[in-house]
């Protein structure tokens, strides 16, 4: 079964939404009952592939067991723990690396859904931990964290201090009340969003330049702009809309998840945008990547000015943030376009005189917006394929 | 004031080159766009360097350290 495409995921969650609406108003715990339904609907997600559901079961047992290494590693100061724990830190990215490694080479190697987001949730429970942020995460509060269905396939990607902290929460029940109203209206604005923005944008993206034609340079560079925008507004609905009906799900279940998309087309400059668009990815990579990079370049003196030292941080967090959606081609040059992008847009902020005296002019503004939406429009055609692989 | 608050102030006008910042210790920094995320990282380096005292890039909130006396209280609970 498929989250959030098919009708009988729909179907599921009216029982769902409608046990969780009542634990809630009668003011009682519902993480139990959340992570059982997650449970359920996990077993429904893999459904017929066995073979995933065991790896993904020893996955969990896995990250449990070097989740609790490191938190007794860091339980006293024992000596050598940081080297261990870096040892650890490999040994959980390595599932997602292998993962990836195989399915470039063998389509059909053996993985299952959601692997590239619940290594977000694994990765950041060892660093807040060995960062003493995380002290004593109990093995039900870690499975449920890793569990919750409604993010599980595709974010938006959760924090756990903040998961435990909701999952824990007495509400009464009128602050429930709120958060199943607020919930009602993210869901019913994804579902608009993706089935019927989403599919709008589609198919305005391959008819439009259908009609236009390809038979002249002309013709066929305007096909390719019209093509290009249906498929930026194609994405935005469909995955805006997905992550918009998971928040909204997961207020019923009282867990807050984070908000996924902010207006990105508003964005003036780059670094604007991506925290507007798929800020949950963006933010998990500028401070788990992005920020240790930049704090272990400063301390070490690795660079002589701190814009260098940003500038290579922005292109490393960024081609990784291409890598980690699949090694191939259009996704490096996507992740390394991205890097570059956000490392000029820093110089420009930082050396430029002009922009500095200018920023705030109104008429500035409306150029660097549109250079930014141009240089997005251009990028999610290097993630499409379009670029490489002429679809028209 | 004293002499930790001072260091503290010191370390904020080196990272950035505003030295009438002790004057304004209750401005919201990030607002004033004195300090940026990437200054924020360099004052988390020098506060480690400077009074052994780590701060993890996750541990607290912009809000918590958006003024130069919010800055002193984090670093201040932490001795």
């Amino acid at each position: 079964m498929g989250f959030y495409t098919e009708p009988a995921f729909f179907l599921l969650l009216v029982p769902i939404v409608a046990i969780a609406a009542v634990l809630g108003l009668r003011e009682k715990p519902m993480a139990r009952f959340g992570c059982a339904a997650s449970i359920v609907m996990l077993l429904l997600l893999f459904g017929r592939s066995l073979a995933s559901l065991a790896f993904f079961v020893g996955y969990l047992a896995y990250s449990f067991v070097l989740a609790r290494y490191v938190a007794v590693l860091f339980e006293k100061e024992r000596p050598g723990a940081v080297a261990r724990y870096r040892v650890a830190l490999a040994l959980q990215i390595a599932p997602l690396a292998v993962y990836k490694v195989g399915v470039a080479v063998e389509p059909d190697f053996l993985g299952f859904i959601g692997i590239s987001y619940i290594t977000f949730k694994t990765i950041q429970v060892l660093i807040e931990t060995r960062d003493g942020l995380i002290k004593n995460m109990g093995a039900f509060e870690y499975l449920y964290f890793l569990v919750f269905f409604p993010s599980f396939t595709s974010g938006p990607i959760l924090r756990s201090r903040k998961f435990v902290e909701d999952m824990n929460a007495r509400r009464t029940r009128d602050e429930y009340l709120a958060l199943l109203y607020r919930g009602a209206g993210w869901f019913i604005l994804g579902a608009v969003y993706k089935f019927v923005g989403a599919s709008l944008a589609e198919w305005a993206m391959w008819f439009l330049p259908s009609v236009i034609g390809t038979a002249t340079v002309g013709t066929a560079i305007a096909a390719n702009i019209v093509y290009a925008l249906g498929y930026t507004f194609y994405l935005f609905f469909d995955f805006a809309g997905y992550s918009h009906m998971a928040v909204g799900l997961g207020f019923a279940l009282g867990i807050e998840v984070p908000r996924n998309f902010r207006a990105p087309f508003l964005a003036i400059d780059i670094k604007d945008f991506w925290n507007r668009w798929h800020i949950t990815l963006s933010t998990w990579l500028r401070d788990f990547v992005f920020m240790r990079f930049t704090s272990a370049a400063f301390a070490h003196k690795w660079f002589e000015s701190p814009v260098t030292a940003a500038c290579i941080g922005f292109f490393i967090n960024f081609t990784l943030m291409g890598i980690w959606h699949g090694i191939t081609f259009d996704y490096l040059v996507y992740g390394m376009y991205h890097g570059f992008l956000l490392a000029s847009c820093e110089f420009i902020q930082r050396k430029w005189g002009f922009y500095k005296k200018h920023k705030r002019e109104r008429w500035f503004r409306i150029c660097t917006w549109a250079v930014t939406m141009v240089a997005v429009i251009f990028g999610l055609a290097l993630f499409s394929g379009q670029v490489f692989h002429n679809p028209l | 004031m004293n002499d930790l608050d001072q260091r503290i102030i010191d370390l904020i006008i080196d990272i950035t080159e505003e030295p009438e910042i002790g004057d304004y210790r209750d401005d919201d920094l990030f607002e004033e766009e004195v300090l940026d995320s990437l200054g924020a990282i360099e004052l988390l380096v020098s506060i480690k360097e400077e009074f052994g005292v780590s701060i993890a890039p996750t541990e607290l909130e912009r809000s918590e350290m958006n003024t130069v006396n919010k800055i002193i209280a984090r670093v201040q609970e932490r001795l």
